[in-house]
């Protein structure tokens, strides 16, 4: 039950990353000039028919963020009150303590006027809560607790090898979603204007800082998809048989491809809100896909010691 | 070898300074530098009984864009005030297609010493019928300004200076006002609404009296000007600036004429 609610969590922060990238699509993040209130209105009261244009999606992206803390709450004091592993139980209220930093880097960003640093603080905090959230549902898991087929085997552990670049290919998922939100809270989402080229050039020939951006951008997205591509390969080569590993190795190969289709489309498009905002969130789903791949693979590490609950499950 | 590196990033913090204070930016249109009447003394008033005018016409060449159409239906209320369809504000230009408005045509350069008293009086920008109202305007430094929210809707008043304090406000009731100032000259400070994504507007910010916004028929007057030579500068939001230079007589007026072209903008010098 406890996973199940973890997984709905998880569930809710995708839901809140979809509001929050529709927020900067629509440039929107400015229409309800104050913070915590909503035009002198408490949050919570501020009357439904007031909810024009941009501010649907900002007022939305207050409320959505509201329940998320709300449920984190409640997944925090579940964890403390159900689950046997010290370690976690901390590691949900550094869960709760990251969703309260966001709400409060998210209320500077209305307060100081959407500056770079800190929409883009915003956004890479979002990204570690997502991911936090994940690895609560997964560390809650029945796999998890359980251990997976296969695991048993020593030769049939992932190696060090797997271990590092899975955890390499995270590093450089987040280190990709960063640049990527540098790049839209400086304005540089079309500094470069064309797709595949760049200027009609296969290197821009000229340079400005937003240009730098876009195209650290565009080469991270290189970097990524041939990380994310060795990872599952290294996966379907040394362990076929570890479905735990080989299916999110697929899924992450295919988010990839769809996350590259949909930058090309945010630049063929102008930055259309919705393919832009979609965007957002197909890179926070290969963020935590890869995550789990990497979590995953060091589980041997993890348990090492743990006594595991009966049956493979937390009792809840 | 650290003395040497401290002489390296001497001499390259000087370059980069005299490179600075060269104005080794922007390159100016201007041919000549300023010409500020030297004699002049600190503090002196205008003697509007000598002063002179510039007056003229703000021309357009070549097809002008069509402005953009504005849909409201992100906001019912804005849609139920504006019965006919909306467009942008963006090129406002006479019946013949030759001259254009709203742009904001001012004394950039010239005036040297002289002093203005602050007016007391409000400018005034309204968010009506979910637009700006005006959509290009002057003010004076310290003068205030009074925003008015004259729609059964709300707005947020954000404006977006480089030079001034930035400032987002809400205004979500009818018939709200609030006043602000810009304290430092400022060509132009946006205004947006981040509410309604189509509203914009743009305020010239200046130390002395000398502006004027042209309507359709691309006129404008400078009045009270004294003697002396000025760099006058038409600015249009889309088409950019340009600059012209008058030397102007006691009790004189001059006519003088900026053309933009639609393509791209041009520096004119008469």
């Amino acid at each position: 039950m406890l996973h199940k609610f973890a997984k709905f969590v998880v569930s809710c922060t995708v839901l809140l990353i979809l509001a929050g990238s529709l927020v900067t699509s629509h440039d929107a993040g400015l229409s309800v000039p104050d913070w915590p209130t909503s035009y002198g209105w408490n949050m919570f009261t501020f009357p439904p028919r007031l909810w024009v244009a941009n501010i649907f999606y900002e007022h939305g992206h207050r409320l959505i963020a509201s329940s998320v803390g709300f449920l984190t709450i409640v997944l925090t004091l579940w964890l403390w009150l159900k689950d046997p592993r010290p370690w976690l139980r901390w590691f949900g209220v550094a869960a709760l303590g990251a969703v309260v930093a966001q709400g409060l880097l998210g209320g500077m960003t209305v307060l100081l006027l959407l500056p770079p640093a800190v929409s883009t603080a915003h956004a890479a905090l979002a990204e570690i809560f997502f991911c936090m959230t994940v690895a609560i549902a997964l560390f809650t898991s029945p796999g998890w607790m359980r251990g997976h087929d296969g695991e048993a085997d020593p030769n049939g552990n992932p190696g060090p090898f797997l271990q590092r670049l899975a955890t390499l290919t995270t590093i450089l998922i987040f280190l990709q979603i960063l640049v990527g939100a540098t790049m839209r809270h400086t304005g540089a989402g079309l500094a470069i204007p064309d797709f595949p080229l760049m200027f009609g050039r296969v290197v821009p020939d000229h340079w400005d800082a937003g240009i730098a951006i876009h195209f650290a951008h565009r080469l991270g997205a290189v970097v990524v998809a041939l990380a994310v591509l060795t990872t599952a390969i290294c996966i379907w080569r040394r362990h076929p048989d570890r479905a735990e590993l080989a299916q999110p190795a697929l899924v992450s190969v295919l988010l990839t491809i769809v996350q590259l289709t949909l930058g090309a489309l945010t630049i063929i498009t102008r930055r259309d809100p919705w393919i832009n905002s979609v965007h957002v969130v197909c890179g926070a789903l290969v963020l935590i896909t890869s995550l789990v791949i990497t979590l995953r693979s060091w589980r041997v590490k993890f348990v090492a010691g743990v006594p595991h609950a009966e049956n493979g499950e937390v009792a809840a | 070898m650290r003395q040497r590196n401290v002489w390296m990033g001497t001499v390259a913090i000087a370059f980069a300074a005299s490179v600075v204070a060269c104005g080794g930016g922007t390159p100016s249109n201007t041919s000549a530098p300023p010409s500020a009447p030297a004699a002049t003394p600190a503090g002196q008033k205008v003697d509007t009984a000598v002063a002179g005018k510039v007056a003229g016409t703000v021309l357009v060449e070549g097809t002008v864009p069509k402005n953009d159409p504005i849909k409201m239906n992100a906001d019912p209320v804005c849609v139920r005030e504006n019965k006919e369809p909306q467009f942008q504000a963006t090129y406002v230009v006479s019946s013949d297609g030759k001259s254009l408005g709203n742009v904001f045509v001012y004394v950039k350069d010239g005036l040297g010493n002289y002093v203005y008293d602050t007016p007391t009086d409000k400018a005034t920008i309204d968010q009506k019928n979910c637009r700006y109202h005006p959509h290009v305007f002057g003010v004076r430094v310290n003068q205030p300004i009074e925003i008015i929210n004259s729609d059964p809707t709300l707005h947020n008043i954000h404006a977006l200076p480089k030079g001034n304090s930035e400032f987002n406000t809400g205004q979500p009731i009818q018939g709200m006002k609030m006043t602000h100032t810009f304290d430092k000259k400022e060509i132009m400070v946006p205004f947006k609404c981040d509410v309604h994504s189509w509203m914009n507007a743009y305020v010239g910010v200046l130390d002395h009296p000398y502006f004027a916004v042209t309507k359709d028929d691309g006129k404008f007057e400078l009045k009270d000007l004294p003697a002396g030579t000025y760099t006058i500068e038409a600015w249009h939001e889309k088409l950019g600036t340009q600059e012209v230079k008058v030397t102007l007589a006691e009790k004189e007026s001059k006519e003088v004429t900026f053309t933009f072209k639609a393509a791209a903008p041009t520096t004119t010098n008469n």
